[in-house]
């Protein structure tokens, strides 16, 4: 079973009140990508067994879509932050890491 | 046998109004409007015959006598003027449950994944109650559920039970 805390109304919400909603931080290519890029956009998905990045609503509660970071492996959950950030906030890394001192984000926050 | 771990009433002719804004800018005028204090979040104000709960960071919902409804309704719209906001009377689309008894927490943890005994006395909780969404919170002696009309005998159903007679769920 999994427990999310909303980041909106700060509930612990159980997974059958969530909908979840695939991976997070997809990134809509634009009209100067070509098909290959779109194509990528659309079906292309990480599937990883580990740490990983997932969007949730808060279905049964207050309706909000967040992001939630945790391992696909252990269940353990990293932590959850609002929907409204481009990237994993440096907590997030920060808490990661702890328990799991050789992963690296593989995005840089300047793109 | 045992009583039923709680009594259930269905309760009629209460008016309710969505509210959906930016609370932190329209907040102090939804409360004057209402006379009630502005709920923090996931919790209940109330005055005795109005309520105001706090449903989502953007959405109230005020619970008033049916009697009282256009009037507040217009207050709101008069209050709100200029504000990007919704006011909607969706008196009609809920249905209200009153469960009162020693052991009402006990049959809302058959059908909700959340602790009710240690829900707080001004809490208000969305949740489900088995496979519908409803929103909790204590009155005196118990708690009140409300749901939506179109699965309100559904909601009904599950209530009435999870709170047959001989049914606590502490070790007999």
């Amino acid at each position: 079973m999994l427990i999310l805390t909303c980041p909106y109304c700060g509930v612990k919400a159980e997974e059958t009140e969530l909908a979840p909603g695939g991976e997070a931080h997809l990134k809509r290519v634009g009209p100067e990508g070509d098909d290959q890029q779109f194509e990528g956009y659309l079906f292309a998905r990480k599937n990883p067994k580990g740490v990983h990045f997932e969007r949730w609503r808060h279905a049964y509660g207050c309706g909000k879509w967040f992001l939630a970071a945790r391992d696909t492996n252990t269940l353990q959950v990293f932590g959850t932050y609002k929907a409204q950030t481009p990237y994993p906030t440096d907590e997030i890394v920060a808490e990661i890491q702890k328990s799991r001192p050789d992963w690296k984000p593989d995005w840089s926050a300047a793109e | 046998m045992a009583d039923a771990l709680a009594t259930i009433t269905r309760v009629e002719g209460l008016g309710m109004i969505a509210l959906r804004a930016d609370l932190a800018r329209a907040g102090d005028a939804i409360a004057e409007a209402t006379g009630l204090a502005l709920p923090a979040a996931t919790s209940i104000t109330t005055d005795g015959s109005r309520s105001l709960g706090w449903m989502s960071p953007d959405e109230l919902l005020l619970i008033l006598p049916g009697a009282e409804l256009a009037e507040a309704q217009q207050a709101l719209n008069q209050a709100l003027t200029g504000e990007h906001a919704l006011i909607a009377d969706v008196s009609d689309a809920r249905a209200v449950f009153d469960l009162v008894g020693a052991h009402a927490a006990d049959a809302l943890a058959k059908l909700a994944p959340v602790d009710f005994a240690a829900l707080p006395a001004d809490g208000l909780r969305r949740t489900r109650a088995a496979q519908t969404a409803a929103a909790i919170w204590r009155i005196d002696g118990g708690y009140r559920v409300i749901g939506f009309r179109s699965t309100g005998d559904y909601l009904a159903t599950v209530l009435n039970n999870a709170a047959l007679a001989g049914t606590t769920l502490a070790a007999r």
